[in-house]
């Protein structure tokens, strides 16, 4: 196979990674109709803990350090499914808030470690020809994993239930705030995933700001995707390709620097609409992004 | 523990609630500075006496609260039409680059200059504004395209100062040239507090909350935000009044952004030094004030004291400005998670 293409796809699914395990993350809550915009604030504490924790000491264990990024996401998205769930918030500022809160707190507490080098990063498989991070390896199981659980469990069928007609799926005497609650939390575990890789094998070091606007990229990509967790691996290497591209024509081009750094998120918008128009947003879960209060409609 | 719905929820009920949220922050905040190592007693002090208790600081808090109030006042009309106008900090920088580049580049006559900058920074905050409306009827929510919308606004502002708008003696930060002095805003002497944008703030949430109480469009306003099927019933246009609210708010963030090149900056500068997150703290700015423009008279102040607070702490604690987003995240949260407990009342027991 040609270097170019090789290099271009290994990029791609590098960048695509943190995208690809965001969205997983965010079609999971999104699918028991809780949306979560804290989604980069939930990355940037998950980034942070890997690394405390990582580095540590040069032999601390890196499964400590993914649990504790997973366990720090969870922990910020609880806060997300108190006020939305137990106390029917509102979804969008929660997460909004979430948002501000993940990324100043891990900004504040992650400042010792600014530019500190990491000694024990995670260290890349070679399969094949491709190197890639044993986080893009579990990314895509996971992706599977999901659509799988999703489409064909009777567990997947009781979330999908809480997402489209909780009214309903209280009737028949599913918990509908307990779904919500932990659907929320394992979202959360997985955005603090998606920081573990930019901390532990991505970049292998702390700095201000590391989630660069990324968790804003996995919550659009979920809507650009149709809520579906196989699509939105297709979805994570197209963005992540335009990352690639990003960097392969900074410098190299006549175009100013800025448009690049603009055009993920140019595109974010241009995909937005094309799904909108597309009338895409009628696969999105029915009740979602609103509270379920028992007796009312 | 049971919610019991209230048919009229008080406003007293409101503020004393308002003000256990608030409380509630500050001390959940203090835990998270306990955790990085400072006593929140140090924290809190040292806001508290650089902000209040000094001549410098106060001033400080009064240049802060121009731009949070004009934002915060276009967000509160906005929320109340349920159109969640996230981007207000793309909103100022576009305002800022019209105004900056009317008075860079526009030849006027001395005395039309300022009011042309300000008319012109209206108008690029609208402009970014009406980007997310417009999309908003392509079914794309507006809290993700406002937000896209800041990080492009960056980057425009970024590749204006580097490329072709660099100033002609410009070494390491780089910036434009200075707007010529018949376009400096006179401010209140021996401070940054330029009284006329201030003004102009008390008008706009003045005049924004008359025109939600008192006028038939902020009726239709309040009925598509408050019921949407009874706005349909009634025939209102809901994506027409949406637009115009995203023109309002967007327009009044780019006259905050104005007011900071003309009375401030004189210039146009780095996107992370025009705004120090005003966009973001308005937010708090609207929510705290109930969705009542006039109320942002108190509420822009109080958190223009956590802005300015946050300064602080940078350079007499060093800690980092980031500091600051704890602050209104957490602040946020607590807010809208009380709201239940405004309008239901809590009944112990099954």
């Amino acid at each position: 196979m040609d270097n170019v293409v090789v290099e271009a796809l290994v990029r791609a699914l590098a960048v695509g990674t943190p995208l690809l395990l965001a969205c997983l993350g965010a079609i999971l809550n999104e699918r028991a109709g809780v949306v979560n915009l804290g989604v980069e604030g939930m990355m940037a504490v998950g980034a942070l803990a890997a690394f405390a924790v990582a580095s540590a000491s040069p032999d601390a264990s890196l499964w400590a350090a993914v649990g504790a990024a997973m366990l720090a996401g969870a922990a910020l998205s609880w806060l997300h499914a108190l006020a939305t769930v137990t106390l029917r918030a509102n979804q969008f500022v929660s997460g909004l808030a979430l948002a501000l809160l993940g990324t100043g707190a891990a900004g504040l507490l992650g400042k010792k470690f600014e530019g500190l080098p990491l000694f024990n990063k995670v260290q890349d498989w070679n399969l094949g020809g491709f190197v890639v991070s044993p986080f893009t390896v579990a990314a895509l199981l996971l992706a599977g994993a999901l659509a799988f659980y999703l489409n064909a469990t009777r567990w997947g069928l009781t979330l999908r239930s809480v997402g489209e007609n909780p009214a309903a799926a209280d009737v028949l005497g599913v918990n509908v705030g307990l779904v919500r609650t932990l659907a929320v939390l394992a979202g959360g575990a997985l955005s603090g995933l998606a920081g573990a890789f930019l901390a532990l094998s991505y970049r292998a070091s702390w700095a201000d700001n590391m989630t660069a606007g990324l968790g804003w990229i996995a919550v659009a990509l979920v809507i650009f995707v149709g809520w579906r967790p196989l699509r939105a691996i297709a979805g994570a290497l197209f963005f992540g390709f335009l990352y690639y591209l990003q960097f392969r024509l900074q410098g190299n081009s006549p175009v100013p620097t800025e448009v690049f750094s603009a055009m993920p998120f140019v595109l974010v918008l241009v995909v937005l609409a094309l799904a909108g128009r597309r009338g895409q947003a009628g696969d999105a879960p029915a009740a979602l992004g609103r509270a379920y209060v028992r007796g009312e409609r | 523990m049971r919610l019991m719905p209230l048919a009229v929820p008080s406003a007293a009920r409101a503020v004393v609630v308002t003000l256990i949220a608030v409380a509630l922050a500050l001390a959940l905040c203090a835990l998270v500075f306990v955790f990085y190592g400072v006593s929140p007693g140090t924290v809190y002090g040292t806001m508290l006496r650089g902000t209040l208790g000094d001549p410098t600081g106060l001033a400080e808090v009064g240049r802060r609260t121009i731009p949070l109030l004009l934002i915060g006042a276009g967000l509160a009309l906005a929320f109340r039409a349920q159109f969640f106008n996230i981007g207000a900090e793309g909103q100022l920088l576009l305002g800022a680059v019209f105004a900056a580049g009317t008075g860079l580049f526009v030849p006027l006559p001395g005395f039309l200059i300022l009011p042309a900058m300000f008319v012109m920074g209206a108008l690029g905050g609208g402009l970014w504004a009406g980007v997310a409306a417009w999309l908003r009827r392509l079914n794309v929510n507006e809290i993700l395209s406002t937000l896209m919308l800041n990080y492009i606004a960056v980057a425009l502002v970024t590749y204006l100062i580097a490329g072709p708008w660099k100033g002609k003696d410009v070494r390491g930060y780089i910036y434009t040239d200075t707007i010529p002095d018949a376009a400096y805003l006179s401010t209140l002497p021996g401070t940054q507090v330029h009284w006329p944008t201030l003004l102009l703030g008390v008008v706009v949430a003045l005049g924004l909350q008359w025109v939600l109480g008192r006028s038939t469009f902020g009726y239709a306003l309040r009925v598509v935000g408050e019921n949407p099927g009874a706005a349909r019933y009634a025939g209102l246009n809901a994506p027409g009044i949406a637009t115009t609210v995203a023109l309002i708010t967007g327009g009044a963030a780019g006259l905050a952004g104005a007011g900071e090149v003309a009375g401030i900056h004189h210039r146009l500068l780095e996107a992370g030094q025009l705004s120090l997150g005003y966009g973001f703290t308005a937010v708090i700015v609207a929510w705290l004030a109930r969705g009542h423009p006039a109320l942002c008279l108190i509420t822009a102040p109080l958190m223009g004291i956590i802005l300015a607070g946050g300064d602080l702490l940078k350079i007499d604690l060093n800690m980092p400005f980031r500091v600051v987003d704890v602050f209104s995240g957490v602040i946020l949260l607590c807010l809208i998670a009380s709201e239940v407990f405004v309008r239901n009342r809590v009944a112990w027991g099954k």
